[in-house]
């Protein structure tokens, strides 16, 4: 009986992240337009992009291999799996004892490798500089996010998301300067993985700056809608996995009842609202910078997060 | 509750640790003036905490001396200075930011490989404090060693110094006529520099001190 509420809690768990991706693309691209004093597409716009794009024909390169064709599929699946096991509403779900922080790392850089081999599949130049930066970004954030991993995992005395977010809700944490570092470090890291502005503009097609959409630019059809909706399953995985880790109030806790549960998901849509409203004036705010800077701004989450875990080394040891 | 009392100094320590990474990073001179005074206010408050702590008065003196000197006085006079020299706007070519980063790792590293051991039995805040001190300290010295502009030398120094008042406040009982003291002989240092820094753009229309080196035979 347990484990079939469970299995539902997961279940709802996962319709609802794949069901809320897109409006909450859709609201952060209304905000930006409404900042930038244009009346901009209406929230549901996501929606129907998705549909017109999965209604479409495929369009196929003549040298396109099989990797090519698959690669959509994959990556939306892995991002949406790497979505499945962050507690959004409720700590204690199924999948949550399956796999750890790391897993999800290794899911998203999954991802991003099977891209950039579709990337560079089809023999274009823009495939090849958007996988070439792409993993230029990947070198940098990466560690970045394992150094993050490590602080949090060492003041929790766990990797896994449940863990932590229930220890982060409790009263033991205290102040922590670590966190704050990691806070810091891992929101650098979203605004990269993302392909957000500073580091890259989802809404252009300029080639001279482009990486994500470099290499994505060959698909359409389904194709391009699995990709599309990855990334928006992406910025979501990545705002929940902040609310989850650093504001995990909120959250029902393992075999409550329906109204806890509902509670908790009222919480993370507001979060994630929050979350998305705050990006959205942060990137009307800011330039996009030179892809030669990218290394320094990345650099500078990798800094924060070993300075993090250096830190709290020295509080432990006291 | 001693608990939040080492928190909240920890925190304080270390945002002061991590400005002075962000002084590392900077390139434009402005925004490292603005470093600058943000890692005074910093130091002043967690100079003030530690009045609190340590229930000791006059270390609430030195938190007003590091705020109004080192947060308001210093940085701007520097920044009219670097106005006067007609510099405000230039970006400074600093070789290799990611690698001095890594090297200020380096050094935070040591420095609590050098520091927890050797304060082994003393107070944890105290212990913690030190550590991070010595940090700040030898960023300052790197961000000396790794700039050619002579302006972001003097900010170098005075973070350094920002560091030694950390040290001294972290150990208790510090008499406020040393921590005066101190304080003045920064002034002067700062008062000599500045007017050493417009004897160099006298003669070498710079304060890039590369221009030196060229001067001395060092560097053709």
């Amino acid at each position: 009986m347990v484990l079939i509420g469970e299995l539902a809690a997961q279940a709802a768990q996962m319709l609802l992240v794949l069901l809320v991706a897109p409006l909450l693309t859709g609201l952060v691209r209304k905000v930006k337009a409404r900042l930038q004093r244009r009346r901009g597409p209406p929230l549901l716009q996501p929606y129907r992009d998705l549909r017109r794009l999965i209604g479409k024909e495929v369009v196929l390169a003549e040298n396109a291999s099989w990797l090519f064709r698959v690669v959509p599929y994959l990556v939306f699946s892995a991002t949406w799996v790497a979505a499945a096991l962050v507690p959004t509403f409720a700590t204690g779900l199924l999948f949550s004892w399956t796999g750890d922080l790391i897993a999800i790392i290794a899911l998203l850089a999954t991802a991003r490798f099977l891209l950039q081999l579709a990337a560079l599949d089809i023999g274009t130049s823009f495939g090849g500089i958007g996988a070439s930066r792409e993993s230029l970004i990947a070198s940098l954030a990466e560690p970045a996010t394992i150094m993050i991993v490590f602080t949090i995992a060492l003041i929790a005395g766990s990797t896994q998301l449940s863990h932590i977010a229930a220890f982060m809700g409790s009263e033991q944490v205290g102040l922590r300067v670590s966190l704050a570092f990691a806070l810091v470090a891992l929101v650098i890291v979203a605004i990269a993985e993302n392909a957000r502005i500073p580091v890259d503009n989802p809404a252009t097609h300029l080639e001279l700056t482009m990486v994500h959409e470099a290499m994505v630019l060959e698909y359409s059809g389904r194709h391009l809608a699995m990709i599309e909706a990855a990334a928006s399953v992406k910025l979501l995985f990545h705002l929940s996995l902040i609310a989850c880790i650093f504001f995990p109030f909120g959250l029902a806790q393992e075999g409550r009842d329906l109204l806890a549960y509902a509670a908790g998901a009222g919480l993370w849509l507001a979060k994630l609202a929050a979350g998305g409203v705050l990006l959205a004036m942060f990137e009307t705010s800011i330039a996009k910078m030179r892809v030669f800077r990218v290394p320094g701004f990345l650099g500078a989450a990798l800094m924060l997060g070993l300075l993090a875990t250096l830190l709290l080394f020295i509080s432990r040891s006291l | 509750m001693p608990k939040l009392y080492f928190d909240v100094a920890h925190t304080l320590a270390g945002s002061l640790v991590l400005l002075s990474f962000v002084m590392l990073y900077q390139r434009r001179l402005g925004a490292l003036l603005n470093v600058l005074a943000l890692h005074a206010a910093v130091l002043a408050l967690s100079v003030a905490w530690q009045a609190h702590i340590q229930g000791a008065p006059h270390l609430y003196i030195t938190a007003a001396i590091a705020l109004l000197f080192k947060a308001i006085v210093v940085p701007m006079a520097l920044r009219r200075m670097i106005v006067r020299l007609g510099i405000h706007r230039e970006i400074e070519t600093v070789t290799g930011i990611g690698l001095s980063m890594l090297a200020g790792i380096g050094l935070v590293a040591l420095s609590m490989a050098v520091m927890l051991p050797v304060t082994a039995g003393a107070d944890p805040v105290a212990r913690e404090d030190i550590a991070l001190a010595l940090s700040v300290v030898l960023i300052g010295l790197l961000l000396m060693v790794t700039r050619r502009n002579a302006v972001s030398q003097v900010v170098g120094f005075m973070s350094l110094e920002n560091g030694i008042v950390l040290a001294a406040t972290g150990a208790q009982g510090m008499p406020l006529v040393v921590e005066i003291s101190v304080a003045f002989s920064i002034l002067i240092a700062f008062i000599v520099i500045g007017i050493f820094l417009f004897r160099i753009r006298e003669r070498f229309d710079t304060v890039d001190v590369q221009a030196l080196d060229r001067f001395r035979g060092e560097r053709r």
